[in-house]
């Protein structure tokens, strides 16, 4: 029997004058797992991490947490632990007041909240650290305060708004790992907000993608990147080019398309477009490859630009035919200017999407 | 508390900061309209038909401008010095800048009196060194009103000249520079313009200040009228319609200005405020440095000979010092007749515990206004905002008649009592004239909170009373110090209002210093000025150290 999940975002909707930053939004975390909200920016995942905390008040919809509705309790009663962007440290108290000023609205004694404060900062790797001022501590030492802050009075649930975004990126992939330890170690119930994919993939065991206050699509970061329900989330998630083409014939497994007159076999998905007519691609860089001109099967184009990765670079191809496409390849494959072809690489299941033709 | 809670918190503030501040003031206008129980434009018509009263009016508004191309050219000029270069004497001119702020406006007329007046210390130098019988000069009129306001005026130039000259980074003037601008070009057209709010801010702040002077007009006017000494003579004549109409003159003068100030504010130029400030050029050749060493020791004595002379003449007996050049004699009398005559010490503590109460009343009042009008906003905070920073457009003369007005008669209904002649009508009267001191120190602190502060607060379960106590209040304490301390001062030395609402029992120390003057006990009167001055001085010391430590 499945359990219910733990935490519960239904139909939740929140308008600013006329503008809705959130739309009929629901989710559904079990417990102690990590859920990515990722987004653009404007997209409302703020919006929505300050309707959980308990900052704004939906205009519709509700919030559980273990089966009880809590959209109605004020931050202070919910017991969601925040991390906020800018950590929001309390500047006139040193780190261990910082870490204890969750403790003590309860009726802790003292000398159980001195435990905790150590317990909490040792958890975070900065035991010892009590009676240093928050002006001591270097950007990524503020952030584990925070961390600690937020965790040390056991909340229900874990909110982190970009908890990375004010790191240098050397220091990011770093604290990255060990927040994503740490909330394991933990167990907690968390959402975090960021407009990073690597990020969101990093630390979510699940992502929920927003465009425009609704949920775009949610799943494991393999299955938005497989599988994108929609040309908003085949480009955002990952790199992917757009081009219009013309379905030719659909059969069990396979759709066969034309683009410039050169026909390619696209396997098929549950629920993709089936009918003749026009449509457009969704082509991801490392789903292609580049072969002679006039190679079977081969859409040529010209190199455009090339910009070098290391072990592979990727090309922009402009098609005879017109569109462009952009490709992976080894870096010495193809120089700027040669003319080349285009074919869909053997292992390209996952990399060709087929959506309804753009109204433009 | 709660949504409700806080809804009718707020309208409670509104309606009591109404009656404060706008009620007596509307009642004046009022007032000014009204005979016998009737509408009547008489007092208007005498107003305008009366010589005196354009002549007051154009008088103000004359010395008023001039005060601030007085100060400005004074200010401005001493703040690039500062801020841009280096020479010997820096540091005690640096210091002796800020020596105008500690003296009171009465007590800065005092000092300027017995320093350059016809029977001061300049006067017995002159007379003793060319053996005149009389001194050649009479200290009255628009020219000392213009020397006293020059000079404690300029610092405003002075402090935000130089607030703005900080702000901008060396890159603007290598920008300038590496674009072909020489100095003078890009003094003209980069630094000015950037500079442009900080100096239309100043000029306002001075303009308001001279247009409320009273204390200078007052003692060293003579038959040069201004709006605010005129108000007080009318109505010691008894001619309370006029007076009425010639407060609603001056008020209408004042917010006129302010009017102006919240344009210039509005469109503030935002200078790159990142990056290193330009270094200090040392001044070049010996031959200039030697001299403005020299100029500005000479500049730190003129700044501070007022406060030595009032040093020095607290300390003569009664009508000892006749025709020499110093005192022949000195005594401590003059202090000990301060402490051991109680008649005297009294107005003393009544201006300790008035200013205090009036302090912390509007540093309370301040506190509520920003927790009600900044995070959340209540139905009515804009007028809130608004009742706070109406009492620093109006000058206090106008306050003084406004409360004097609404407040002498009995009238519960109309939420009128009779608080003149009672010990509640001075506290009034500073509480607000305090408001737009502490509320905007404070309104100010509380909107550079990152609101995420007091929501991670919440987040980890603080009550919003424990959020204020420990995150907000603590956070705001150099705000609330720094409106508390400039609040406690300008209560304390406060003339303007009290010389039209004191009471025997409630006299101030600056009303016991005027009749001290006309007893011609100047000795007493110099000593009160000297404790005015030292509390001053001691309280922003204070101010300034607990404000930073936070």
């Amino acid at each position: 029997m499945a359990t219910d999940p733990f935490l519960v975002l239904d139909g939740l909707t929140r308008r600013f004058g006329s503008v809705t930053a959130v739309d009929h939004l629901s989710l559904a975390l079990d417990r102690g797992e990590i859920l990515a909200l990722l987004g653009p920016s404007g997209s409302g995942k703020t919006t929505v991490l300050r309707l959980l905390a308990g900052f704004e008040h939906p205009d519709a919809g509700r919030v559980r947490v273990g089966g009880t509705d809590v959209t109605d309790d004020s931050p202070v009663s919910r017991r969601f632990g925040m991390v906020f962007q800018h950590y929001a440290l309390f500047p006139h108290l040193d780190v261990g007041e910082n870490v204890a000023f969750g403790l003590e609205s309860g009726s802790l004694p003292r000398t159980e909240v001195t435990r905790r404060v150590g317990e909490s900062l040792a958890l975070v790797d900065l035991a010892g650290y009590e009676r240093r001022r928050i002006g001591q501590l270097s950007g990524g030492q503020q952030q584990r305060v925070a961390l600690a802050r937020a965790l040390a009075p056991e909340p229900r649930v874990l909110l982190l708004d970009e908890p990375l975004s004010n790191l240098d990126p050397a220091l990011r992939e770093r604290t990255r790992r060990e927040i994503r330890d740490l909330i394991h170690r933990v167990g907690i119930t968390t959402v975090f907000v960021t407009h990073e994919q690597d990020e969101a993939f990093d630390l979510g065991d699940r992502v929920a993608l927003l465009e425009r206050g609704r949920l775009a699509q949610v799943g494991t970061p393999e299955q938005l990147y497989a599988e994108p329900g929609s040309p908003f989330v085949a480009s955002f998630v990952g790199r992917s080019a757009a081009l219009p083409v013309r379905i030719v014939s659909v059969d069990g497994t396979a759709t066969r398309i034309d683009i410039n007159g050169v026909e390619w076999d696209v396997p098929r998905r549950e629920g993709e477009v089936a009918r003749s007519g026009p449509a457009t691609l969704y082509a991801r860089p490392e789903a292609l490859w580049l072969t002679v001109p006039n190679a079977a099967g081969a859409v040529p184009g010209v190199v455009g630009a090339r910009r070098f990765a290391g072990a592979n670079a990727a090309f922009d191809i402009e098609l005879e035919g017109g569109g462009r496409l952009e490709v992976t390849a080894p870096p010495l494959a193809a120089r700027p200017g040669d003319r080349v072809g285009v074919v869909p690489s053997r292992r390209a299941g996952g990399g060709l999407h087929l959506f309804p033709a753009d109204p433009r | 508390m709660s949504r409700r809670g806080t809804q009718v918190a707020g309208a409670v503030l509104l309606f009591f900061l109404a009656w404060l501040v706008a009620y007596p003031l509307v009642l004046t206008l009022v007032q000014g309209f009204r005979a016998g129980g009737e509408w009547t434009a008489e007092h208007l018509r005498a107003f305008l038909a009366r010589p005196t009263e354009m002549r007051a009016l154009w008088g103000s508004l004359w010395i008023s401008i001039a005060s601030v191309v007085a100060a400005g050219l004074i200010g401005i000029p001493l703040a690039f010095l500062f801020t841009r270069f280096d020479f010997p004497g820096r540091r005690l001119l640096g210091a002796a800048l800020a020596l105008p702020a500690v003296l009171p406006p009465l007590v800065g007329v005092l000092a300027f009196m017995f320093l350059y007046g016809e029977s001061g210390f300049l006067a017995h130098l002159v007379r003793a060194v060319f053996g005149l019988e009389e001194t050649p000069w009479r200290f009255q009129g628009a020219g000392a009103i213009l020397l006293v306001h020059a000079y404690s005026m300029y610092v405003y130039f002075y402090l935000f000249t130089r607030a703005g000259l900080t702000q901008l980074d060396a890159s603007v003037y290598e920008a300038a520079a590496s674009l072909g601008a020489g100095r003078v070009r890009t003094l003209t057209r980069v630094i000015l313009p950037l500079l442009r709010p900080h100096l239309a801010g100043a000029a306002i702040l001075t303009f308001m200040t001279s247009l409320a002077s009273f204390s200078a007009p007052y003692i060293f006017g003579g038959g040069f009228r201004v709006m605010t000494t005129q108000i007080v003579a009318t109505r010691l004549n008894g001619d309370d319609g006029l007076a009425m109409v010639e407060t609603a003159s001056l008020a209408l003068l004042a917010l006129a200005a302010l009017w102006l100030l919240q344009r210039t504010d509005a469109d503030e130029v935002s200078g790159g405020s990142k990056g290193a400030a330009p270094e200090r050029r040392t001044l070049g050749s010996g031959a200039l440095r030697v001299s403005l060493g020299f100029v500005s020791v000479v500049l730190a004595i003129i700044l501070l000979l007022p406060h030595l002379t009032l040093l020095l003449v607290s300390f003569v007996p009664l009508g000892t010092w006749t025709t020499e050049a110093l005192p022949p004699a000195y005594t401590t009398g003059n202090y000990l007749t301060l402490i051991r005559d109680p008649v005297r010490a009294r107005p003393l503590a009544n201006s300790l515990w008035m200013a205090t109460a009036a302090t912390l009343a509007s540093v309370a009042i301040a506190i509520a206004a920003a927790a009600l009008t900044v995070r959340r906003r209540v139905r009515g905070a804009r007028a809130i905002e608004s009742l706070l920073t109406i009492p620093w457009a109006v000058p206090g003369t106008v306050f003084a008649i406004a409360i004097a007005a609404a407040f002498s008669v009995r009238s519960p209904e109309t939420l009128r009592f009779v608080l003149v002649g009672t010990a509640w009508i001075l506290p009034m009267a500073y509480l607000v004239r305090n408001l737009p001191i502490t509320g905007r120190a404070v309104l100010a602190g509380a909107r550079r909170l990152d609101p995420s502060l007091e929501e991670a607060a919440a987040t980890l379960g603080a009550s919003r009373t424990r959020t204020l106590r420990r995150v907000t209040l603590p956070l705001l304490r150099s705000a609330i110090v720094a409106g508390a301390t400039l609040a406690f001062v300008t209560a304390f030395g406060d003339f303007v209002t009290s010389i039209m609402l004191y009471t025997y029992d409630t006299r101030p120390v600056s009303l016991e210093i005027l009749s001290s003057l006309r007893q011609s006990d100047v000795g007493v009167a110099a000593a009160y000025g000297v404790v005015l001055m030292a509390v001053s001085a001691v309280v922003f010391a204070l101010g300034s150290e607990r404000g930073s430590s936070g």
